[in-house]
């Protein structure tokens, strides 16, 4: 059985897993997976459907009591999901302060609207909200707990292309305002690329690789050591990419 | 688990708005002055077009008036020319003053109307808190647990089945012929749609949202009030009407037996002295009482469930 204590940090990393294992019905989804994640850093982590990227995630965050191995992690994670699950009920400043314990939550949530740039529907009904304010919002519920780890697990996915830009520009001016520690699990190889310290390709089970990405954010599409990662990765996650060389 | 009830089915997800308030257009005649509220638009169903189904439905609301009102003029020209004897069918007329004067004096025989309204809705009111709000708390127990289920759900079944006014007999040899059998049948008339409509409310609320709950921190008791019970709202309030419907029905049918006070008892009393119009009139303030109960569940609806109308205001 897997602990989920900060206790059990050993080091000074956010995420600290070892040998994690989960099977659905007999079928291994992850197979003694190792993973560090330290704070501040910004891990993606891709791979085909099916891999286990989510699970994994899923596990991270404390959702999956089956998950067997040693998993440590940070007790502040806070999760973003595919979808935005904002509370239709509860106006969009009182999704953010959901469970919030602190003295003024309103405030706390009006400002943390405010640096998603989703101030003016602080008032509104999720229902109300597009795909990509919800989104934000959905950021802004997540950051309002000052979490050492923050876990994304596809939250652009459903976007269009250009809000996807703009929210990535999001995530990381947030993510260099705050640094909590990231770990963005995407299929978009990408978004990976522009986004990530350290790219994890997830197949069989296991980090099948690892790749570290030293450059500058904004970073530029078809800078040679990207290019050349890219390649990389898609080859990794066996996509032809003869007509890319 | 399956749905218990055809009238709760889509309902379980809270943002099914489109099947979610189907039935709030059912069976409403109090619909008229409904169009200047905002669930109103809601009421059918898809976001988009949105002036046009305000303005839709206001009209057909009114167009619904219409047939009643055709019915009505019918009668009283069926009744009133004589081509369906009064004895069987008093005309309007008839039964308007026989409402006044039901209203104004005292008479040994049946008592006043307003009196007799005032019996009826108590009986409804107590039975109702009780067997509702037994209904809701044995709902929520077993919606939350799968041991609450197994323990209530059996039972609640099996009384769903059982026919409520075989009970009768039953009741009167257990509660004499007091007050007590015509409360409890009220109450359990009203306690069976809210219980099956509040666990399956319970039962349908998205798992995901449960989820984040978790991942918010969210303790046992915030869980349930923040997300599950809301959740489950649109469902209950539908329960809530059917609810107050069967309990109105019980008590048209308790209030029939050895009652000395109440609608019932009048319509006993116009059985026995052959007066059909008091009947008439006895049976137009059930309907009217019933429609009232109704719609003010309606105005509860509107408020409870404000956060959908913002699909309309986007």
């Amino acid at each position: 059985m897997a602990t989920r204590d900060p206790g059990v940090l050993t080091t000074e990393q956010v995420v600290q897993a070892r040998g994690v294992t989960r099977a659905f019905d007999g079928q291994v989804v992850l197979d003694h997976l190792d993973l560090d994640i330290a704070p501040g850093e910004f891990v993606a982590m891709i791979g085909r459907s099916g891999t286990g990227k989510s699970t994994l995630l899923r596990a991270l965050a404390g959702l999956d009591p089956d998950v067997g191995g040693e998993l440590a992690v940070d007790a502040t994670a806070a999760v973003v999901f595919q979808e935005p699950r904002l509370v239709p009920w509860k106006r969009v400043w009182n999704n953010v302060a959901l469970g919030l314990r602190v003295p003024d939550p309103r405030a706390v949530a009006r400002t943390a609207l405010d640096e998603v740039g989703l101030a003016a529907r602080a008032d509104a009904w999720p229902l109300t909200l597009s795909g990509g304010e919800a989104q934000r919002a959905a950021l802004a519920r997540a950051l309002v707990r000052d979490p050492g780890l923050l876990l994304l697990d596809e939250p652009f996915s459903a976007l269009d292309a250009l809000t996807r830009i703009t929210m990535h520009q999001l995530v990381l001016s947030l993510w260099e305002r705050h640094r909590p520690a990231v770990l963005l699990v995407t299929h978009d190889v990408d978004e990976a690329l522009a986004l990530a310290d350290r790219v994890l390709v997830l197949a069989d089970g296991q980090i099948a690789h690892s790749a570290s990405i030293p450059l500058d954010r904004p970073r530029d599409r078809d800078h040679p050591d990207l290019v050349a990662l890219r390649i990389r990765l898609l080859t990794e996650l066996g996509v032809a990419t003869r007509d890319v060389s | 688990m399956g749905r218990p009830e055809p009238a709760v089915d889509g309902r379980g997800s809270p943002v099914s708005i489109s099947t979610g308030s189907s039935e709030t257009r059912r069976g409403s005649p109090a619909e008229p002055d409904a169009p200047a509220l905002p669930l109103a638009g809601v009421t059918g169903g898809r976001p988009r077009a949105r002036g046009s189904r305000g303005r839709g439905w206001r009209r057909s609301g009114w167009l619904r008036l219409i047939s009643p009102v055709v019915v009505l003029a019918l009668w009283q020209i069926l009744s009133s020319t004589g081509v369906v004897s009064p004895q069987k069918l008093p005309s309007l007329t008839t039964l308007w003053s026989t409402a006044v004067h039901l209203i104004t004096t005292d008479s040994p025989t049946y008592g006043t109307l307003q009196h007799a309204m005032l019996i009826s809705l108590e009986r409804v009111a107590i039975g109702f808190v009780i067997g509702g709000g037994l209904a809701m708390v044995l709902a929520v127990v077993a919606g939350l647990s799968r041991f609450g289920e197994n323990a209530i759900d059996p039972l609640m079944q099996a009384l769903r089945t059982l026919p409520l006014f075989g009970l009768i007999p039953v009741f009167i040899v257990w509660f004499g012929i007091g007050e007590s059998p015509k409360i409890t049948l009220v109450a359990l008339a009203a306690a069976v749609p809210l219980y099956l409509n509040t666990f399956a409310g319970i039962r349908g609320v998205d798992g995901k949202l449960a989820e984040l709950g978790q991942v918010l921190g969210l303790s046992r008791a915030e869980q349930i009030r923040a997300i599950i019970l809301p959740g489950a709202l649109p469902t209950i309030l539908v329960g809530l009407r059917q609810s107050l419907g069967t309990a109105w029905l019980a008590l048209v049918v308790a209030e029939q037996i050895n009652a000395n006070a109440g609608l019932g008892f009048i319509i006993n009393q116009g059985e026995q002295f052959l007066q059909q119009n008091v009947i008439f009139v006895a049976l137009i303030v059930y309907l009217i009482l019933g429609l009232l109960t109704d719609y003010i569940v309606r105005l509860i609806e509107r408020r409870a469930l404000s956060w959908r109308r913002g699909i309309l205001e986007s």
